[in-house]
């Protein structure tokens, strides 16, 4: 089966902080893919080399053929992102964004409105279309950017800490729309979390990342039977160590750091 | 062409559905209007120079244009704050389109503004020399909208949020507006203040709007016409430039 992300030898650094050190994966097409790891472990900042919105320090990155860095248009065409936080326009109505989306991405006006109406009924929200945004609760905004991510019929959907914040209803109900356009359109889903059972239920590959450096990768199972534990958890704490991490005394520290990364300074200096 | 369009119709949408905003941001000009067209004119009137009315009504409207065009730029901060700007930074479409679409879209709400000040005005007693030129002054009153929506814009590409916004109304905006010759007469300035207000890009729109709609212009049309149009594609091309480098 072909490769629809492959990652040689990644880096990032913002000053002198090493956000990703050094890393190479690969994600299939159609597969689901997780990206696990503690907050800090570089997860993000992957993400937004992938999707164009970073530069990487060195190494290469090929999504649907394309190297983002040289043909960010096309790169941009093949991915659907959902981030962390919402990225909606509250003085829109849902369908204005979506509406906005499809024209950005130039979906041709009969596809645009029959592809928004057919995602908005999928994702439940087709009767609050014309609600302004600014209305809506976390959830259901977490799934109208999940529908408009989808809009442009990419390859690849890229979930950032996609359940952050959600009950877990809400959570039951996203994954079951994005399991079942997994299946029914093939579309890829790379997603990053800190939640180990969203991992080994929800994943068929999951990577294991942690001070920037991928530590494992492989299924559930595999990992379990890599480390010779018994749950997903057991292993990721096998492998990451099970000491609290300084990152509490050192807040003030990754603040800065995490600042630096948001305003991009770095990636300019 | 789409993106830019787009764009566009996002900022009037906003406009349009923000009525607070659009009501807010008329009490002020209309404050000024009556207060000091009221409060001055008679003084104005015997110190030798009309009707003052009249006078200030076209600094009025370029008061409530500079106003609305930078915060429609300085909106942008806002749009990076709620996360909607990643939304546009990771579509297959140039910075240079969607920089465009959001100024045009910025500038159109700052002229309409502007157009409304105009109609408060009439209301109020003012009058326009000769009806045939409001178009004309319609386009001016557009070309210094865009003027300060592409500054405002490259000011918002800089800054990390909207702790600056202070700064630039007491040292930016205030001062553009205190020194365009809105208030006041330009001849017989103190050399200083004389330079100052030539420095200032609001005194040639507010010229322009005074010589189209109270034939009582300083500079003339050709030089008012002539130094908006250079600021405007220099503050479109920094603008641009530095909105290239925003980093989500």
């Amino acid at each position: 089966m072909d490769n629809i992300i492959e990652v040689k030898g990644l880096v990032k650094q913002f000053g002198d902080f090493t956000a990703v050190s050094d890393i190479s994966f690969a994600v299939k097409k159609g597969e689901i893919f997780a990206f696990l790891g503690p907050n800090g472990a570089g997860k993000s900042t992957t993400i937004k080399m992938l999707t164009t919105l970073l530069h990487p320090s060195s190494g290469s990155i090929h999504l649907n053929g394309f190297n983002p860095v040289d043909h960010g248009s096309e790169v941009r065409q093949s991915f659907g992102i959902v981030f962390q936080d919402p990225s909606l326009d509250d003085e829109l109505t849902a369908w204005e964004n979506m509406e906005f989306h499809g024209v950005l991405y130039n979906v041709p006006k009969k596809l645009r409105r029959e592809r928004i109406e057919q995602l908005l009924k999928f994702v439940e929200l087709w009767d609050r279309k014309d609600a302004l945004v600014k209305e809506f609760s976390g959830g259901m905004k977490r799934r109208l950017e999940i529908a408009r991510g989808l809009l442009h019929h990419p390859k690849v959907i890229f979930l950032d800490e996609p359940t952050l914040g959600l009950d877990p209803q809400t959570r039951n109900h996203m994954w079951a729309y994005l399991q079942e356009l997994n299946k029914t359109e093939g579309v890829t889903v790379f997603f990053t979390t800190h939640y180990m059972e969203e991992a080994a239920r929800i994943a068929q590959r999951i990577a294991i990342i942690d001070h920037g450096k991928i530590i494992a990768t492989g299924s559930a199972a595999e990992l379990t039977a890599q480390t010779k534990t018994s749950s997903l958890e057991d292993a990721f704490l096998k492998l990451t160590g099970d000491v609290i991490r300084e990152e509490e005394a050192g807040s003030a520290d990754r603040m800065r750091r995490m600042s630096r990364m948001w305003r991009g300074g770095g990636g300019r200096r | 062409m789409k993106t830019i369009y787009i764009l566009w119709l996002r900022q009037i949408k906003r406009y349009l559905r923000s009525r607070s905003r659009i009501i807010g941001s008329l009490g002020q000009p209309l404050l000024f209007l009556l207060a000091l067209g009221y409060g001055l004119g008679s003084v104005f009137q015997k110190a030798g120079e009309g009707n003052y009315f009249q006078f200030l009504g076209p600094g009025i409207i370029g008061m409530s244009i500079i106003f609305t065009a930078i915060f429609s730029g300085i909106e942008l901060i806002w749009d990076r704050q709620f996360g909607f700007l990643k939304e546009t930074m990771v579509a297959p479409v140039s910075r240079l389109n969607i920089m465009i679409g959001r100024t045009l879209g910025g500038a159109t709400v700052a002229a309409f503004q502007g157009l409304i000040v105009f109609c408060i005005a009439l209301i109020a007693g003012f009058r326009p020399y000769n009806w045939a030129l409001v178009p004309v002054a319609f386009i001016f009153m557009l070309l210094v909208a865009l003027l300060f929506t592409a500054l405002g814009t490259a000011i918002a590409s800089v800054l990390e949020d909207m702790q600056g916004f202070q700064l630039i109304m007491n040292f930016l905006v205030m001062p553009l507006f205190f020194l365009s010759g809105a208030l006041f007469p330009l001849d017989g300035l103190p050399a200083v203040l004389g330079a100052l207000v030539r420095f200032d890009p609001l005194s040639y729109g507010i010229d322009a709007f005074r010589a189209l709609l109270s034939n009582a212009g300083t500079f003339g049309l050709g030089l008012d016409a002539t130094v908006l149009v250079i600021i405007t594609a220099v503050f479109l091309g920094i603008g641009s430039y530095l909105f290239s480098k925003i980093q989500v």
